[in-house]
């Protein structure tokens, strides 16, 4: 497969999987480390600005539909930059090596999670049609 | 009181999902969307809520990896069009395709990946 082709696809999916909330952060990431042979940290790098247009993208449509809480924004920003500090911190001490295995690790928890996860109860009144099977 | 403690609960969560996004590049979403959800925000504003925290955290780690890691920023430019086609129709798709069903398709996805990189790796 052409690489143009493939880089269309797996931008294209991840683009989709995270704009439904489903850890599309993820597809790119594991592509280029686990079948594009990128280190580790370059990857993250190179996901993370990726992730930038699109999160700015899907917010402007968020804040269209006042969908964004404003409340928690700023005391999570403000430890959240510190958290980061420290987080990039660990990433370097650990190397790409040792930091693969751990995202295999988290992502590995993060799957299990998705697989089981218990249906939402919806709020409104039950459709019975459904309840007969 | 209840307010005061919330702010503790986001000092919390924000540097939670600080820590991820540093280390992995990603993953803040996976602490903030639950725990946002645990604070009685409803699961579209929490969504929307979570990128709205995970940008400028986003940002923040991009200035550092610029910093400390040497790569090609142009790496990253070809996936930005196909990403933002694909943000586009994910939007579109999101109440048309059976979310449960796609949640667990994803999480199999995933789980065969991290074998993968703790196997082959």
């Amino acid at each position: 497969m052409p690489d143009w082709l493939v880089i269309g696809l797996v931008s294209f999916f991840t683009g989709v999987t995270a704009s439904m909330g489903l850890g599309g952060g993820f597809v790119l990431l594991i592509y280029l480390t686990a079948f594009a042979g990128v280190p580790q940290l370059e990857a993250q790098g190179i996901n993370l600005i990726f992730f930038l247009p699109i999160a700015a993208l899907s917010l402007i449509f968020h804040a269209k539909n006042k969908l964004i809480e404003k409340q928690p924004l700023l005391p999570t920003i403000l430890t959240g930059v510190l958290g980061v500090a420290l987080g990039v911190f660990l990433a370097g001490v650990l190397g790409s090596k040792w930091l693969s295995k751990l995202f295999a690790l988290f992502i590995l928890f993060v799957g299990l999670r998705e697989l089981f996860h218990k249906k939402p109860r919806k709020k409104s009144a039950p459709d019975k049609s459904h309840e007969s099977a | 009181m209840v307010q005061v403690i919330k702010k503790y609960y986001y000092l919390i969560l924000g540097a939670a999902a600080g820590v991820l996004n540093g280390l992995f590049g990603s993953g803040g979403g996976v602490a903030v969307v639950p725990m946002l959800e645990k604070a009685d925000i409803k699961p579209q504003k929490a969504h929307a809520t979570s990128i709205a925290i995970i940008l400028p955290l986003s940002i923040v780690s991009v200035a550092f990896y610029l910093w400390k890691q040497n790569f090609d920023l142009m790496k990253a430019l070809v996936y930005i069009p196909g990403g933002l086609l694909g943000a586009v129709v994910g939007s579109l798709l999101l109440k048309k395709i059976p979310n449960d069903l796609l949640r667990r398709i994803f999480g199999v996805l995933i789980i065969l990946s991290s074998a993968r990189i703790l196997l082959f790796k």
